[in-house]
C-alpha cells in the first residue's frame, strides 16, 4: 500500500497543478505568452525525463535525442495535417514511429559503449534529419506547415503519463536490471541480465516519449523544419539531464522548468544564451559532476526531515 | 577524364580531412577524449588566418605559421584549463565537457564577431593545368603537397624525437610513463600543441579552398574528421590520414553522382557501418576488454 501512497500523492499534485493553471488560463490571468511557455517548459520536460531515462537509468550515453523529436514531430504532422485524423491519434503515431525508429537504431548501436555509442547515436540523428531534409513531400529545408493543436490539457496529459510511465519502470524489477547496467555493465552481464534487451528497452521507451514530444512540439509553432532538431536540439535536451544530475528524474524536471524560463527570458540574445548553457555545461561538469541534484530525488528530502523529525 | 579531377578533389578535401583528424587521434590515443572542440579550433585556424592575410597582408606561408601557432597555444591552454582537471573524471564527464567547450568558442566568436560569413582572400594563385587531360588547379594541388609535408613532419616528430617517443610512451600506458620519469602534463600538452596546429592548418587551407569561412564551419568537418579517424582506427596515426583521404575520396563522389545534399549523410553512413563491423578501424586491432 505504501508503494500506492506515492502515486496518489503524484495524482493528485498533479490535478492540483493542472486545475489551477486551467482556471487562470480561462479567467484569462495566464496570458497567451505565459501558456505558450508552460506548454513549452511542458514538453521541455517530457523530453528531458525520456532522455533521463536512457542516460540517467541506463547509463547509456546518446546525444542524438533530437533525432528520435524529428520522427514524432514529422510522423504527427503527417498524420494530422495529410491523414487528416485527430490529433491524439498523431501524438500516438508520432511516438510509435519514434519508438520503432528507436529499436532501428538501438538494436545495431547499442553494443557499442560509451564514446563510441554517444558518436553513433549523433550520427543517426544526422541521418535522420538529412533524410526528412531530402523528402519533398515533407516541405525539404524550407519547412512544413502544421496548424496549432496543442494545448495545455493535452500537454499536461502526456507530461503525467511520461512521468508516471518512467517513475513506474524505474522502480520496477526492469528499472532495477537498467540501474544494474549503468552501475556495471560487466557485473550486470554476469548476473545473468540480459543487458542488450534492457538496454534496447530503454532506449525504445524513451524514444517513445521523445516522439510524444515531438508530437506536441510539431503542433505548438505552425512549422517545422529539419534545421530544428539538428545537434544544438539534442544537446539542449543533454544539458537538461546533466545539469539536473545523471540518474535524478526530479533534477531532470527541475533543471527543464529552469533553463526552459532562462532560455525564454533570453530569447531576444540567442548568443548570450548558448554562451550562458556552454558555460552552466562547463563549469558544472568541473566543479559538480553529478549535477544539482546527483542521484537524489526531491522526494528523498523529505523523507529525510521526517526521520529527523522523528528523532 | 572528369573522374580524375573529381579524384584530385576529393584527395584535396580528403587532406584537409585527415589533417583535422590526425589531432582527434592523437588526443584520443593519449587522453581517450573525444575532442569536440577541435573542430572550433580548425575554425579559430581559419580566422586567424584571414585576418592575417586580409587585415595585415601577410603571404600564404607566414598567414600558415601563424595560424598554427595560435592555434597549438590554443589547444594547450583548453587542455590546462578544461581537460586537465577531468583526467580521473568519468568518460561522460569529460565527453559532456568537450562539447560544451566546443559550443562556448563557436558562441563566443559569433558574440564578438557576428555569425556573417567571411570572404577568403585569393593568396593562391589560380591557375589550373592540364593533367592527362583534367583541369588540375595549383591550389588543390598546393594544399595537398603542403599537407602532405605536414604529415612528413609529424612522422618525424612522432617517431624520431624524443617528445614523440614520450607521446607514444604515455598513449600506451600513463601510469607507467609516469613511473618512468616521462612528465605526463608536458607531453599531453605536447599532443594538444601539435594536434591542435594541424587543424589550424587545415582551417587556413578550408578557406582558401572554399573561399567561405564562418564560425559554425568547424562542426560538420570536425563530426567528419573524427568519423575519418575512426575509420582508420582511432589513436593511430597513419589510420587518420587514410581514412581522411577516403572519406574525402567518398565524399566527392556521392557529390559527383549528383546526391550533394545526401553527401552529409555518406559520411554518418559510414561511420555507423564502420562501427557495427569493424569498431577498431581500418588499422586497428582488437584489443580485449579486462575487468
Amino acid at each position: 500500500m505504501k508503494k500506492f501512497k506515492g502515486f496518489w500523492l503524484f495524482l493528485i499534485l498533479s490535478v492540483i497543478v493542472y486545475g489551477t493553471v486551467q482556471v487562470l488560463m480561462n479567467t484569462g490571468i495566464l496570458n497567451n505568452f505565459y501558456s505558450n511557455t508552460l506548454i513549452f517548459i511542458s514538453i521541455n520536460i517530457i523530453l528531458a525525463v525520456s532522455l533521463h531515462l536512457v542516460i540517467g537509468i541506463t547509463g547509456q550515453f546518446s546525444i542524438g535525442h533530437a533525432g528520435f523529436l524529428a520522427v514524432g514531430a514529422y510522423i504527427s504532422a503527417i498524420v494530422t495535417m495529410k491523414l487528416q485524423l485527430p490529433f491524439p491519434i498523431a501524438l500516438l503515431a508520432g511516438g510509435i514511429c519514434a519508438a520503432l525508429a528507436g529499436l532501428v537504431v538501438g538494436i545495431p548501436t547499442l553494443r557499442l559503449r560509451g564514446d563510441y555509442l554517444a558518436i553513433a547515436t549523433l550520427g543517426f540523428a544526422e541521418i535522420i534529419r538529412i533524410v526528412f531534409l531530402n523528402i519533398d513531400a515533407v516541405g525539404g529545408a524550407a519547412g512544413m506547415q502544421v496548424s496549432k493543436l496543442t494545448t495545455w490539457t493535452y500537454t499536461f496529459i502526456c507530461l503525467f503519463i511520461t512521468i508516471a510511465v518512467i517513475t513506474n519502470f524505474t522502480k520496477s524489477r526492469h528499472g532495477r536490471a537498467c540501474i544494474s547496467i549503468r552501475e556495471n555493465e560487466i557485473a550486470a552481464d554476469a548476473m545473468g541480465i540480459n543487458t542488450t534487451y534492457y538496454k534496447v528497452m530503454a532506449f525504445a521507451i524513451g524514444s517513445f516519449f521523445a516522439g510524444i514530444a515531438g508530437g506536441l512540439y510539431a503542433h505548438n509553432f505552425y512549422i517545422i523544419q529539419p534545421a530544428q532538431f539538428g545537434f544544438l536540439k539534442s544537446f539542449d535536451i543533454l544539458i537538461f539531464v546533466v545539469l539536473g544530475g545523471l540518474g535524478s528524474l526530479s533534477g531532470a524536471v527541475i533543471s527543464a522548468i529552469l533553463l526552459t524560463v532562462v532560455s525564454t527570458f533570453l530569447q531576444g540574445y540567442p548568443e548570450t544564451r548558448m554562451i550562458i548553457y556552454s558555460l552552466v555545461l562547463v563549469l558544472v561538469m568541473l566543479y559538480r559532476p553529478q549535477g544539482l541534484m546527483g542521484t537524489r530525488e526531491i522526494t528523498d528530502l523529505f523523507k529525510r526531515k521526517s526521520v529527523k523529525g522523528g528523532n | 577524364m572528369e573522374w580524375v579531377q573529381q579524384l584530385v578533389n576529393g584527395i584535396s578535401l580528403g587532406s584537409i580531412y585527415a589533417l583535422i583528424a590526425l589531432g582527434y587521434t592523437m588526443v584520443y590515443g593519449i587522453i581517450k577524449l573525444i575532442n569536440f572542440a577541435h573542430g572550433e579550433i580548425f575554425m579559430i585556424g581559419a580566422f586567424v588566418g584571414f585576418y592575417a592575410i586580409s587585415g595585415w597582408g601577410l603571404g600564404f606561408f607566414p598567414a600558415l605559421l601563424l595560424a598554427m601557432t595560435v592555434c597549438a597555444l590554443f589547444g594547450v591552454i583548453i587542455e590546462r584549463v578544461a581537460y586537465r582537471r577531468l583526467r580521473n573524471a568519468t568518460r561522460i564527464a569529460a565527453l559532456i565537457t568537450a562539447i560544451g567547450i566546443s559550443l562556448l568558442i563557436q558562441y563566443v566568436v559569433i558574440y564578438f564577431r557576428g555569425a556573417q560569413p567571411e570572404a577568403y582572400p585569393n593568396v593562391l594563385s589560380n591557375r589550373s593545368f592540364d593533367f592527362f587531360g583534367a583541369q588540375i588547379s595549383s591550389q588543390s594541388l598546393m594544399i595537398l603537397c603542403t599537407s602532405i609535408a605536414l604529415m612528413i613532419l609529424l612522422q618525424f616528430i612522432v617517431h624520431k624525437t624524443k617528445i614523440g617517443k614520450a607521446m607514444r610512451a604515455v598513449s600506451h600506458d600513463m601510469d607507467a610513463a609516469r613511473l618512468m620519469g616521462i612528465n605526463v602534463n608536458t607531453t599531453i600538452s605536447a599532443t594538444f600543441a601539435i594536434g591542435s596546429a594541424l587543424a589550424g592548418a587545415a582551417g587556413v587551407f578550408f578557406g582558401v579552398y572554399y573561399t567561405k569561412i564562418e564560425p559554425l564551419m568547424g562542426v560538420i568537418p570536425g563530426l567528419k574528421a573524427f568519423v575519418a579517424a575512426v575509420l582508420g582506427g582511432i589513436g593511430i596515426i597513419p589510420g587518420a590520414m587514410v581514412g581522411g583521404l577516403l572519406l574525402g575520396v567518398v565524399e566527392t563522389v556521392v557529390s559527383a553522382l549528383g546526391y550533394s545534399l545526401w553527401r552529409d549523410a555518406a559520411a554518418f553512413i559510414i561511420l555507423i557501418l564502420i562501427l557495427l563491423f569493424k569498431p577498431s578501424g581500418i588499422f586497428g586491432k582488437n584489443a580485449r576488454e579486462k575487468v
